[in-house]
């Protein structure tokens, strides 16, 4: 079982790791502990690896920094699902290989603390209040999550998604 | 059919003609990295993508900006480690002191019109105040297009803001930019490119102004088109041509002429209002600076408006220019001396406290107003403090009153 963490809307970066908690200021340090460390802290003390991160519209807007998703990634969170995604996040959390969904509806059907099961790779969750499919998302981002992330992705295809095959290097 | 500004230069990049929805792999004229993230970058393209050379020296610039001069131990050491890859590589360093990078890389003429630019950093979209396709980008895709000289793209749709009128004395680009977030709001352009229409006559740093927060409403890029006079010196290529008839997806009007000072209210950026409505509430810090209003003409608005008075008793005035340019035209034609005379703390060009790392960061709940671009919860210090954003003519009138001041009441 999955924790939801139910998040509203306009999610931005300073709120998932503010910029002086940055590994640039805090060289050494794990990113990971500082995840919503002043907007959340009850999500930077329990949150689990496999739990489930539920949003509104435009979640991670502002900064391209890409340590928050990064935080997210290194504390183990199953899966990001937000009625919408600000565009440098959504690129960056694919980029990591931490799978997304854009759901329009999920967030009004579970609420904070819930416990749910995610299979990230059918996209079938499952709640108190029954089972979702969340829509799959566009097949070039599925191929770079399946692939692990877009490092991954381009060391092991030698291309960019919607290259032509072998068009790239690495 | 005619093609935006956006798939033109998307166009260009690709080497065939795109248009809005095409995935396309896309080779950058110019990457660029600062201080804050250069290290992860370098990590990322030397350890996890095995290349050890940046594709093209001579398209990358660094800039050491976000924390100049270093603050601590491990900045200093970060920093060294930046300079030492820039060395190697044999690419152009721009170190503490030059300046904030968005700024530094216009007054260079390192970005020039019918760029595509991308960025280590979310403000990358000021270079569309050049007629650029200015993106700003996460240090993994920053790692792999220094790597590999490439990166992909889907062609964005295009919103065409079309603004007539002018702006009304104490008005400036700073309330236009506020304006449209306020009637696009902060998610309103997310994935897609935005045209400004009908600016042809707006200066350099009101374009900059402008362009820097296309990010706040979520824009992959923010585009003035490259005609008027500001543009002098910085010719487009010849493939590039302006068409106001390209086909878009949402065209927006504003009237500039009846436009009043506007102000966002903290935590977001759209949360924005005419000043009336808040005018009156104290300050305690007024901040003069960041890539969106720390140019000279800002500190010349601010210098020029306290006319020789002091700044309230119990408000600061902080003031970071932009670039060292703009630090020694500000310093010798006196603005800088006006400024100090009026109790105005100066610190070195850079991003100074708009992220609340260092030089001015804002303690529990503190007031701030800011010419800058972001008024989130923490992002200049503590989380209860609060950050109204305005223009630089309204930083002014408010450092003389020590509340939120209509620049009229001040001339
Ligand atoms: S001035 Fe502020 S917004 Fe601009 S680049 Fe620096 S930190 Fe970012």
């Amino acid at each position: 079982m999955a924790r939801v963490w139910l998040f509203g809307d306009d999610v931005d970066t300073d709120q998932i790791v503010p910029g002086r908690y940055a590994p640039y200021m805090r060289p050494g340090e794990d990113v990971a502990q500082f995840a919503f460390i002043e907007a959340r802290p009850d999500f930077a003390s329990d949150a689990q690896p496999g739990d489930v991160i539920v949003a509104g519209e435009n979640f991670g807007c502002g900064s391209s920094r890409e340590y928050a998703p990064e935080a997210l990634r290194r504390r183990g969170i199953g899966a990001v699902i937000a009625r919408s995604f600000a565009r440098i996040f959504y690129r960056n959390a694919v980029n990591l290989g931490i799978p997304v969904f854009v759901s329009a509806t999920l967030a009004e059907s579970l609420a904070d603390g819930e416990q749910v099961t995610l299979d990230a790779g059918t996209g079938r969750l499952t709640s108190q209040s029954g089972s979702h499919e969340l829509p799959a998302p566009p097949a070039f981002v599925r191929e770079i999550l399946d692939a692990g992330g877009i490092v991954a992705y381009v060391r092991s295809t030698g291309h960019f998604p919607g290259e032509p095959g072998g068009g790239g290097q690495t | 059919m005619p093609q935006t500004i956006a798939e033109q230069i998307l166009s260009n990049a690709a080497g065939r003609r795109v248009e809005a929805g095409d995935l396309v792999v896309v080779s950058p004229d110019l990457v660029m990295t600062h201080d804050s993230l250069t290290p992860s970058i370098v990590r990322i393209m030397k350890e996890d993508l095995g290349i050890a050379r940046v594709f093209d020296p001579s398209r990358v610039a660094v800039v050491i900006d976000h924390v100049a001069p270093a603050s601590t131990v491990g900045t200093a050491n970060a920093q060294n480690e930046v300079r030492r890859f820039a060395r190697e590589q044999g690419i152009r360093l721009f170190d503490v002191g030059r300046g904030i990078c968005h700024q530094v890389l216009v007054e260079e003429h390192l970005a020039r019109p019918g760029m595509l630019i991308l960025g280590s950093d979310s403000h990358s979209t000021s270079y569309g105040a050049v007629g650029a396709f200015g993106s700003g980008m996460g240090s993994t895709d920053i790692a792999l297009a220094l790597g590999t000289g490439k990166t992909w793209l889907k062609v964005p749709e295009t919103i065409r803001l079309v603004f007539e009128g002018r702006f009304r004395a104490g008005v400036d680009a700073k309330d236009l930019a506020l304006r449209v977030g306020r009637e696009l709001t902060i998610a309103g352009a997310t994935y897609c490119a935005v045209e400004y229409h009908g600016l042809d006559w707006l200066d350099l740093p009101g374009r900059q102004t402008l362009a820097s927060m296309a990010v706040e409403i979520g824009a992959k890029a923010g585009i003035v088109p490259p005609t008027g006079a500001a543009l002098d010196g910085l010719a487009p290529p010849s493939w590039l041509a302006f068409d106001p008839s390209a086909p878009v997806s949402r065209e927006h009007r504003i009237d500039l002429s009846s436009l009043e000072p506007q102000v966002a209210l903290p935590h977001a950026v759209d949360n924005v209002v005419d000043l009336g409505e808040v005018a009156g509430k104290p300050v305690d810090v007024v901040f003069v600076g960041t890539c969106t209003n720390g140019r000279y003409a800002d500190l010349r608005i601010v210098a020029d408006l306290l006319n020789g008075r002091r700044i309230a008793p119990g408000v600061r005035l902080m003031v970071s220019p932009s670039s060292s340019l703009v630090f020694e035209r500000a310093a010798s034609d006196g603005t800088l001396a006006r400024l100090v005379a009026a109790g105005a703390t100066v610190t070195a060009p850079g991003c100074g406290p708009c992220m609340g790392r260092h030089q001015g960061t804002l303690g529990d709940e503190e007031v701030c107003l800011s010419t800058g671009n972001r008024n989130f919860k923490g992002r200049m210090g503590s989380p209860s403090a609060q950050i109204y954003l305005a223009s630089p003519h309204v930083a002014a009138a408010t450092a003389i009153t020590g509340s939120i001041t209509h620049p009229a009441e001040v001339i």
